[in-house]
C-alpha cells in the first residue's frame, strides 16, 4: 500500500489570468469613476435636495382632473397604436431578414450537402452575410437614435416612432427568429428533403410548424417592450404619452408628469397581461 | 385507451372520410381576428403612410438626408469628440451597472421569501407570529420599492436626476443604477428563491446557522446566475447609456443631441458609428466574460 | 425504369472529423428486389442509407440509380430522383405539432407546386387519399389527430402512410421497427414487403433483428465496419457467418438467438444481465 500523503498537494492553478483580469478591471473601474464624474456628495448638496423637494411638492397630488385625463386619452391611444404598428413593421423587416440569416437554410447543414461547392457559397452565403450585417446594424443603434433620425427625415408625430421601433426591433426580431429557426429539430427536415421536397416545402411543412409557437411568443414579448419604447420615444418627439411627458416636464408641471406616468404604468400592465396570457397558451 | 388496442390494425368501420374537426380551432381564429382588428385600427390611428416613405417625394427626402450623412466626419476634432463620448458612455454603463448590483443585492435578499420567513430554512425552527408578520411587511416593502425602481424608465430617472444634480454623466450613472437595480433586484430575488433546497437541508442538518447556510448553500448556486444576469444587463445598459445623453446625461447621447440640433449630419454619422462600435464591443466582452466566468 | 435500381461502385464516405463511415462498398440492386441489411451498430448502415437516398454526397466512388449517374446531376434533377425514393427512419421524422393528415400528405411535396403545398396546409386537399393510406396501415381514425398525441408505433405507421402517398419506386427503411413493440414490428415489416411486392418497388431494409431479416427477405447483406461482410441469399447465411459479422459486439449478439414460436425476443429487459446467467 502506498505511503499516506504527507502534505496537501499545492494549488494546481498556475494561470495568471484571474489576477490580470482583476487588475485590469480595477484600472478600468477607476478610470470610469473619474470619467463619469461620480461624486456622491453632489446628491447631498443643498441644490440637489432643494430640487428634489420641489419635485416632490409639485408632483403630489397628481393632476387627476377629468379635463386633463380627457386630453390625455388621445396620446395614450396613440402610444398603443404606435407600439402595434411598430411591432408589425418590425416583423415585416425581421422575418425576411431572419430567414435569410438562418445558416441551416442558407448554406450549412444537411439541406446543402449535395450542392455544387461554388454554388453553395455564392448563392447561399452572400445573402446570409448581408442579412446578418443589416440585422446587426439595425439592432445596435438604439431606437432613440433611429427615432431622432426619422424625426429629421419625416417630421414629428407617430410616424417616426413607428419607423424607429420597426427598424430597431426588426433587427432584434430577425436575430432571434434566426436563432429559433436554427434550433429546430433537423430530423423532420431531413425526412422531407429526402422525399424530394423543395426548400419551400421543407420550410412550410417542417420548419415553420416547429418554430411557429416560439416565433409568435417572442414577437408578443417584443410587443411588451414596444409599448414601453413607444411611450419613451415620444420624449424625442415621436408622439404618444412620451411627448406629453416631455411637455409637462418642460413646464415643470410635475403633477401632470406623475399622472402621465400612472397612465403609462396602466398601459404597460395591460399589454403585459394580454401578452402573458397568450404566450402561456401558446406553449401548452 | 386499452393497452394494445390501437396497436393491431383495425378494419375501417366507415367507407367515407371523416370530416375536418372545427370547434377546436375556433378560439385560435377569434384571437387572430382580434389581433388583425387591433392592427388595422392602430394603422389607421397612427396615420402612418408608407407611401410617404417610399413614394417619389419621400424617397427623395430620405436620399437627401442619407446623402447628407456621408461621408462621416473623420477629422481629428470629430474623432476625438466621438472617442471621449464613447469612453464616457462606457464609463456610465459600467459604473451604473455595478452600482445597480450594489442596490440590487441587499434588496434581493429582502425579497427572497425563502430567506425571510418560509421554505426549508424555517421548517425546523418556524418563526413566531410577531416576527413573521414583520418580515412579511419587510418583504412587501422591498418588493414595492423594487417595482417602483424598475417601472420608471431609465430616461425618466435621468430627467429627474438631471433636474436634481444638473447636467453631465453623473445623473446618467444614477439613472442606470436605480432602474437596473430594480430590474436586477427582482431577478436576483427569483434566483435565490429558485435555488435547489437540498444542499440547504443538508447544511441545516449539520447544525449550521442561517447565515452560514446562506454563504455555503445559496451563494454558490446563485452567484453564477447573478453574474450572468448582470452581464446581460450591461449589454442593455450600454445602449441605454448612449440614449440618456439626450436628456443631458452625458456621453454619446448628449453629443448626438447637439449635432442633430445644429444640423451637423456628418458628425452625427461619426457618433452613430461610435455607438455601433461601442455596443458591439460590450456585447462581445459580455459574451466572453459569461463564457469564462459562468 | 431501365437498368438495376441501384449500382454502387466503391462508394466511400469520410466525415469531416476523419471517420470512415462507408469504406468502398460496391453493390448492385435489381429493380423490384427486396434486401435486408444487417450488421452491428455503428457499422455504417445508416450512412449507407443516407447515401442511397441522396441526402449525403459520397467522398469517392459512384452511384447510379436506374442507370443514371447521380454524381453530376443538377439540384432540380436530384430533387426529382429523391422523389422516387421513399425513406422510413427509426424515429423522430414527423412534425409533432402538425395534424396527421399534413404529415401524411407531405409525401406529395415532391410533386406539388408551392401554391398547392401552402393551400393544403389550410384545407388539406386529397384528404381522402391520406385516409386510405392510413386505413392501409390500420389507423384511419387518426386522420385529424395531432401527431404528437399518437404513440410511437402509431407515429411509425403515419410515416409509412406518408411513403405510400409518395408512391416512390424505391423504399429505404432504416431500422423502422427498432423502437416498436414486437407484434407491431412484424406487421410493419410484412406490410412494407407486401406493398413493395404488389407495386414492384425495390425495398431495402436496415434491420437490427436478424430473425426478422432471415424470415422475410430473400437476400441478406451483412455490413461491418463500413464494408460488406457478405451478400448472400437467405439459405446461404450460416450461424458462423453471423457470428463473424457481430464479433466483438456483445449487445448485438444477444439478438442472434432465435426464440421458439418465431417471435422476436421481448427486448433486452427480459434477458439476464451479462454475468448473471449462471
Amino acid at each position: 500500500m502506498a505511503e499516506p500523503v504527507a502534505h496537501f498537494p499545492a494549488s494546481t492553478s498556475k494561470s495568471a489570468f484571474p489576477y490580470l483580469l482583476g487588475a485590469g478591471f480595477l484600472v478600468v473601474l477607476a478610470g470610469s469613476l473619474c470619467t463619469a464624474q461620480v461624486d456622491p456628495r453632489r446628491l447631498l448638496e443643498g441644490d440637489a435636495l432643494a430640487n428634489a423637494a420641489r419635485f416632490l411638492r409639485g408632483a403630489f397630488p397628481p393632476d387627476l382632473s377629468s379635463e386633463f385625463l380627457g386630453h390625455m386619452m388621445r396620446p395614450a391611444i396613440e402610444t398603443i397604436q404606435i407600439s402595434v404598428v411598430g411591432t408589425l413593421f418590425a416583423v415585416l423587416i425581421g422575418l425576411p431578414l431572419g430567414l435569410l440569416a438562418t445558416s441551416s437554410l442558407a448554406w450549412s447543414g444537411v439541406l446543402h450537402e449535395r450542392r455544387a461547392a461554388m454554388g453553395r457559397w455564392v448563392l447561399g452565403f452572400v445573402p446570409y452575410a448581408v442579412a446578418r450585417g443589416l440585422l446587426s446594424v439595425f439592432r445596435s443603434v438604439p431606437e432613440y437614435v433611429w427615432a431622432f433620425m426619422f424625426v429629421r427625415a419625416v417630421g414629428l408625430g407617430a410616424f417616426p416612432g413607428v419607423l424607429a421601433i420597426g427598424v430597431a426591433y426588426g433587427g432584434i426580431l430577425g436575430k432571434v427568429y434566426s436563432e429559433i429557426l436554427e434550433g429546430v429539430n433537423p430530423r423532420p427536415l431531413e425526412t422531407l428533403h429526402a422525399g424530394g421536397a423543395s426548400r419551400l416545402g421543407v420550410v412550410l411543412y417542417g420548419l415553420i410548424p416547429q418554430a411557429l409557437p416560439s416565433l409568435v411568443s417572442y414577437t408578443l414579448y417584443r410587443w411588451e417592450c414596444a409599448i414601453r419604447a413607444s411611450a419613451i420615444l415620444g420624449l424625442v418627439g415621436a408622439g404618444g404619452l412620451g411627448q406629453q411627458i416631455e411637455l409637462s416636464m418642460r413646464f415643470f408641471k410635475f403633477d401632470e408628469v406623475v399622472t402621465l406616468l400612472g397612465m403609462l404604468f396602466c398601459l404597460v400592465g395591460a399589454v403585459d397581461f394580454v401578452s402573458g396570457r397568450l404566450r402561456a397558451r401558446l406553449t401548452r | 385507451m386499452r393497452p394494445g388496442a390501437s396497436e393491431t390494425p383495425t378494419r375501417p368501420e366507415t367507407q367515407t372520410v371523416p370530416p375536418r374537426p372545427r370547434g377546436h380551432d375556433r378560439r385560435g381564429w377569434l384571437v387572430s381576428a382580434g389581433f388583425v382588428a387591433l392592427i388595422v385600427w392602430s394603422y389607421r390611428g397612427t396615420g402612418v403612410d408608407p407611401g410617404q416613405l417610399v413614394g417619389p417625394e419621400g424617397l427623395r427626402q430620405i436620399a437627401i438626408y442619407v446623402g447628407g450623412l456621408f461621408p462621416p466626419d473623420l477629422s481629428w476634432t470629430a474623432l476625438r469628440d466621438a472617442g471621449i463620448g464613447a469612453v464616457e458612455t462606457f464609463a456610465i454603463s459600467l459604473v451604473g451597472s455595478l452600482l445597480a448590483v450594489g442596490i440590487a443585492l441587499p434588496l434581493a435578499l429582502l425579497t427572497a421569501r425563502t430567506l425571510l420567513y418560509r421554505g426549508v430554512l424555517f421548517e425546523a425552527r418556524p418563526l413566531a407570529p410577531g416576527p413573521r408578520a414583520l418580515r412579511i411587511a419587510i418583504y412587501a416593502g422591498a418588493k414595492a420599492l423594487l417595482n417602483l425602481l424598475r417601472t420608471i424608465p431609465e430616461i425618466l430617472w435621468a430627467l429627474i436626476f438631471v433636474f436634481m444634480v444638473g447636467l453631465g454623466p453623473f445623473p446618467g450613472v444614477l439613472a442606470l443604477a436605480f432602474h437596473t437595480g430594480g430590474v436586477l433586484g427582482k431577478l436576483f430575488g427569483e434566483v435565490i428563491e429558485d435555488v435547489d433546497p437540498r444542499p440547504l437541508e443538508a447544511l441545516q442538518a449539520t447544525g449550521a446557522g442561517r447565515v452560514r447556510i446562506m454563504i455555503y448553500g445559496i451563494l454558490p448556486q446563485a452567484a453564477p446566475q447573478f453574474v450572468s444576469y448582470a452581464l446581460y444587463r450591461w449589454e442593455v445598459n450600454i445602449r441605454a447609456a448612449a440614449v440618456l445623453g439626450f436628456v443631458g446625461a452625458g456621453g454619446l447621447g448628449q453629443r448626438i443631441h447637439v449635432t442633430i440640433s445644429l444640423f451637423l449630419e456628418q458628425q452625427l454619422l461619426t457618433l452613430i458609428l461610435a455607438i455601433y462600435v461601442m455596443v458591439t464591443l460590450v456585447d462581445a466582452l459580455s459574451a466572453y466574460l459569461r463564457r469564462r466566468l459562468v | 425504369m431501365s437498368g438495376p435500381a441501384y449500382e454502387l461502385h466503391e462508394l466511400r464516405k469520410v466525415f469531416a472529423d476523419g471517420t470512415v463511415a462507408v469504406d468502398e462498398i460496391s453493390l448492385t440492386v435489381g429493380a423490384g428486389e427486396q434486401i435486408a441489411v444487417i450488421g452491428p451498430s455503428g457499422a455504417g448502415k445508416t450512412t449507407l442509407f443516407r447515401l442511397l437516398n441522396l441526402t449525403l454526397r459520397p467522398t469517392s466512388g459512384w452511384l447510379r440509380i436506374a442507370g443514371v449517374d447521380v454524381g453530376g446531376l443538377s439540384d432540380q434533377a436530384l430533387r426529382g430522383q429523391r422523389q422516387r425514393i421513399g425513406t422510413i427512419y427509426q424515429q423522430q421524422n414527423l412534425v409533432g405539432r402538425l395534424r396527421v393528415v399534413h404529415n401524411v400528405l407531405a409525401g406529395n411535396l415532391g410533386r406539388w407546386s408551392p401554391g398547392r403545398a401552402l393551400a393544403s396546409l389550410w384545407r388539406p386537399r386529397e384528404a381522402a387519399a391520406a385516409w386510405r393510406a392510413l386505413a392501409q396501415v390500420g389507423i384511419p381514425e387518426k386522420l385529424y389527430a395531432r401527431t404528437d398525441e399518437l404513440s410511437g408505433g402509431q407515429q411509425q405507421r403515419v410515416a409509412l402512410a406518408r411513403v405510400l402517398i409518395q408512391d416512390p419506386a424505391i423504399i429505404l427503411a432504416d431500422e423502422p421497427v427498432s423502437s416498436v413493440d414486437p407484434s407491431l414490428a412484424i406487421t410493419i415489416v410484412t406490410l412494407l414487403r407486401d406493398v413493395a411486392h404488389e407495386s414492384r418497388k425495390t425495398l431495402l431494409m436496415n434491420l437490427h433483428s436478424v430473425d426478422l431479416a432471415l424470415r422475410y427477405f430473400p437476400r441478406i447483406v451483412g455490413v461491418r465496419d463500413g464494408r460488406i461482410h457478405f451478400d448472400l441469399s437467405r439459405e446461404q447465411v450460416t450461424e458462423e457467418l453471423l457470428r463473424g459479422l457481430y464479433a466483438g459486439h456483445r449487445d448485438d449478439e444477444l439478438q442472434l438467438e432465435r426464440p421458439p414460436g418465431g417471435l422476436d425476443p421481448f427486448g433486452r429487459a427480459c434477458r439476464p444481465l451479462p454475468g448473471f446467467d449462471k
